[in-house]
């Protein structure tokens, strides 16, 4: 059981998760301490470590529209949060994958923050309003990289095979 | 079946006779690119070595790109702390084509590649970018990825795991009426189609309009491709990219050019008649809140950018001089002017335009991305409002969440310099 902790709209930009006036800030290790830094409060509750590993994202479509950058992914994947969105921007999904920040599209999410989810293998499950959702799943072209455990370690293994 | 040009292009950095949307390949890459994000690159690229035992070299230093503009010259101690990392990392790998912060050579990254020739028509090019898009201009299929994926593609030279994208066509008919420009073509599409009308897609153009444009606004159209979702834009290369390849960027070797097949299949055609076109505005906060100049003109406005890998070519900074010549910026109006690259700026001073703009009361600033993702120069106060030649409007874009930002082209830009507020060009005299 997860919690929800954040609920957002549509078109949700890698601005608004992860403002460009931050960018100089790099590595996955600094870049959660502004993590929706525009949205004070959540950023006060994620600074504080007052929003426990797991806790869900819920969004609308179009979730991480924008730019390329990886801060946007890597800000979240540090607090271990779960994004459920009805869908992602090409760029974003790709590097949650990369990162292994945990992304779930769902495109009929209904969810207010505070509900309580069940997150499946297909399936989203509202505890709270009694309903449940299906997953699409993520893009089958990049199974073989969630499964590495994130590209870094998926493209170690391919140089490290190619070296042999 | 038909190939388009996508698909077409990756056949060939695959090895294959022919691929299908959908399919998933390892596309060999011609051409990676990276700006001051190649400092987390670089922290990536080495964490894929780590106790291999393996030295850390790219699989090939003559086709990684590395321009610096995003912070140039730098705002703080942390980012000259990171260019002077990649520098010493540019050093040590012998990484040919980079761009340091310099007059001579400098830019923004999107304008740096198009005019030194280091992209070419049928090219794989990515970039740690979301308008890499751009550089479909010149018939290549260029996409951004983050900066993990690119430390992957220095390590082994291919991008992994790539599904054939499927494809738009956009044929754009007629003729530009005056004072109506590439910009507003590909605003106007995006407000049709919406900021996720293409995600996953490559948005191919096509007609009259498109022939007839030049370079600089094919790399307008195909950089702002990426606002409607797409993974890419992409203009089939034709005499206007040979004239640009040959006259700006100093190719001087013979470039093979190819097109879509005639029967090539597309997941939607959209037609649009640019001789029916208004300039066009992008209003708060999405790229897609598109609505024609006579919705809006009227709109006080604190300050107006013209600049960016959108708008900050020559020709841009021309069509605001002409409107400005021997006129004033209207007071309470802040207009910086930021040429896309150090040749534009200085080919811009040698035409008179940035004394034209300056004398007009225009700040005329250094190359860079500066104020368009409010990361260097250029923020907005509580409550301004910005009128843009730049890419994006989001909440916050320009530095601050309490200030709008409109998107337009350098005409309107430059037009409502002097009033103050959202203008329609064509009603300047």
């Amino acid at each position: 059981m997860a919690k929800v902790v954040l609920k957002l709209g549509d078109d949700i930009s890698t601005d608004i998760i992860y403002p460009g006036r931050y960018m100089a800030t790099v590595l996955p290790t600094e870049t959660p301490q502004y993590a929706f830094a525009d949205h004070a409060e959540f950023n006060a509750r994620l600074k504080k470590g007052e929003i426990p590993p797991g806790s869900v994202i819920v969004a609308g479509k179009n979730f991480g529209c924008g730019s390329s950058r990886e801060q946007a992914a890597s800000c979240l994947k540090g607090p271990d949060l779960v994004v459920v969105a009805k869908h992602f921007a090409r760029i974003f999904l790709q590097n949650s994958i990369n990162l292994g920040l945990r992304t779930v599209i769902c495109p009929e999410i209904e969810a207010d923050e505070g509900d309580e989810l069940e997150i499946t293998a297909d399936k989203v499950i509202n505890k709270t309003k009694g309903k449940s959702f299906d997953i699409v799943p993520l893009p089958k072209a990049r199974q073989a990289i969630i499964d590495a455990g994130g590209l870094i370690p998926y493209t170690r293994q391919r140089v490290l095979a190619g070296k042999k | 079946m038909g190939m388009t040009m996508v698909e077409k292009i990756l056949a060939r950095a695959t090895g294959q006779a022919a691929v299908k949307a959908g399919d998933v390949v390892e596309p060999k890459v011609d051409l990676a690119m990276s700006h001051e994000n190649a400092a987390l690159v670089l922290n990536q690229f080495l964490e894929i070595y780590k106790d291999t035992g393996l030295e850390a070299r790219v699989w090939d230093p003559s086709k990684i790109a590395i321009i610096f503009d995003h912070r140039v010259p730098a705002e703080s101690s942390k980012t000259a702390t990171n260019q002077k990392k990649v520098r010493e990392f540019v050093a040590k790998q012998g990484i040919t084509k980079f761009h340091d912060i310099r007059g001579d050579e400098g830019g923004i990254c999107h304008q740096i590649l198009p005019e030194n020739g280091y992209v070419r028509p049928g090219c794989v090019v990515v970039g740690t970018d979301s308008h890499t898009t751009s550089h479909g201009a010149l018939g290549a299929f260029a996409f951004g990825i983050g900066a993990t994926e690119m430390a992957s593609v220095w390590a082994l030279g291919s991008v992994l795991n790539v599904e054939v994208p499927g494809t738009i066509k956009v044929v754009a008919t007629g003729k530009f009426p005056k004072h109506v420009l590439p910009k507003d073509l590909i605003l106007y599409l995006i407000g049709k189609i919406s900021a996720e009308g293409a995600n996953f897609k490559v948005i191919e153009f096509h007609g009259e309009a498109i022939r007839k444009m030049d370079t600089s606004g094919r790399l307008t159209i195909c950089n702002m491709s990426v606002e409607a979702g797409a993974t890419s834009g992409i203009v089939p290369p034709d005499a206007e990219t040979l004239r640009y390849l040959k006259e700006v960027a100093g190719v001087r070797e013979t470039v093979a050019v190819f097109g879509p097949d005639p029967d090539a299949v597309y997941d939607q055609v959209v037609e649009i008649d640019v001789s029916s076109l208004e300039p066009q505005i992008a209003c708060p906060h999405t790229v897609d809140n598109v609505k024609p100049v006579s919705a809006v003109a009227g709109t006080p406005i604190q300050q107006i950018v013209i600049g960016s890998c959108t708008n900050g070519r020559l020709d841009d900074i021309e069509v605001a001089a002409k409107i400005l010549k021997g006129k004033k910026v209207a007071r309470g109006v802040r207009m910086l002017i930021f040429p896309a690259s150090g040749r534009i700026f200085r080919e811009a001073m040698a035409k008179g335009y940035l004394t034209t703009l300056m004398e007009a009361g225009a700040l005329v600033a250094n190359s860079g991305c500066g104020p368009c993702l409010g990361v260097h120069q250029g923020a907005l106060g509580d409550g301004e409002v910005a009128l843009s030649t730049t890419n994006r409007n989001f909440k916050g874009r320009m530095g601050n969440p309490n200030s709008e930002v409109y998107l337009c082209s350098p005409a309107v830009a430059a037009a409502s310099a002097l009033t103050g507020v959202i203008t329609d060009p064509r009603r300047e005299r």
